[in-house]
């Protein structure tokens, strides 16, 4: 089943963090060598060696779908703001929506968080929120005019992987009409087929791949996992079981003993 | 008069936020707030700056 996003169908299950990587070249490498369909990137002040422009530069370069975020913002006001500039900036109404409630684990403040996409869906944005694995919020979320949810695996760069896989496993149930994306906390790729093989659309990462130590080659292996997780949850898996089953024929066995 | 431009005090000959980006040479893709209130493109000429205002410039970055 391919769950499109805003009406937009992605390339394939990988959207890719900007930050963090050791050069711009690493960046541009990752995104060309693995072909993430999407870029997630943020608005800061400018320098006065105007550092956005050339980054502005490079990010179009890629030809890939850009979903500007609103990083580090902790009130709804604040949110709505900052997205109110990064869709002039960037020229879309794609949002990956942040509101952060708590600065130890980044985890998402979800009253302004609901607030904030009420106000900016109103305003004709086109939602992607950052949210908890939380199904009630969820529900909210859509209440509100978001079209896509994008629960969190773990905190932000941790990399512990999906820590509530039941949760996780209750919103696809919950949801099976609406796009979901796995938002932090990948990292490894096996966390990343995992996400798949529970049904999700998409897994976003960003730390996994530009901390690692060879940043193209780990944001080829998501690709590889990510797309393994999505066949293998296309073709059927079986049911695990408590006890063995033999797979070779018992009947015909030999009489040897 | 004085402005806080992306939390630094300037002096600032400007009179509304388009000049202001001019005088301190702010172009390309930026984004502007005059009080934490979002100022689109088209407004910029219109929204005349008082003594004090605090003009955020934004431009593209990395983010996750």
């Amino acid at each position: 089943m391919v769950r499109s996003f805003y009406g937009i169908t992605l390339p394939n299950g990988l959207m890719l963090g900007t930050s963090q990587y050791p050069s711009p070249a690493v960046l541009s490498r990752s995104f060309r060598e693995s072909g993430a369909g999407v870029a997630t990137v943020s608005l800061r002040r400018e320098s006065a060696q105007a550092a956005g422009q050339s980054f502005w530069k490079l990010v179009r370069e890629l030809d890939v779908m850009i979903l500007p975020n609103t990083a580090g913002c902790h009130t709804a006001r604040e949110a709505v703001t900052t997205a109110k500039m990064a869709r002039e900036v960037f020229d879309t109404s794609w949002i990956k929506l942040e509101v952060i409630g708590n600065a130890d684990n980044l985890q998402p403040d979800i009253f302004q968080l609901v607030e904030a996409a009420r106000i900016l869906s109103a305003e004709d944005f086109q939602v992607f929120p950052y949210t908890t694995d939380d199904l009630i919020v969820g529900e909210r979320l859509l209440d509100a005019g978001c079209k896509v949810l994008m629960p969190y695996g773990a905190p932000i760069g941790s990399g512990r992987g999906l820590i509530n896989e039941y949760a996780l496993r209750a919103m696809r149930a919950e949801f099976p009409d609406i796009p979901l994306v796995i938002d932090a906390g990948i990292g490894l790729p096996s966390h990343a087929t995992r996400a798949m093989e529970l049904g999700y659309d998409a897994v976003l990462v960003n730390s996994s791949v530009a901390r690692s130590d060879d940043p193209p080659a780990m944001a080829c292996a998501m690709m590889k996992a990510i797309e393994a997780g999505k066949l293998g949850a296309q073709a059927g898996p079986i049911a695990a079981r408590d006890m063995a089953e033999p797979s070779t024929p018992v009947i015909g066995k030999a009489f040897l003993s | 008069m004085q402005i806080s431009i992306n939390g630094k005090l300037q002096k600032v000959l400007a009179t509304n936020l388009a000049e202001l980006l001019i005088e301190y040479e702010y172009s390309g893709r930026v984004a502007t707030a005059v009080n934490e209130t979002f100022v689109p493109v088209d407004k910029r000429p219109s929204t005349i700056l008082s003594n004090g205002d605090r003009v955020e410039v934004l431009a593209p970055m990395q983010g996750g």
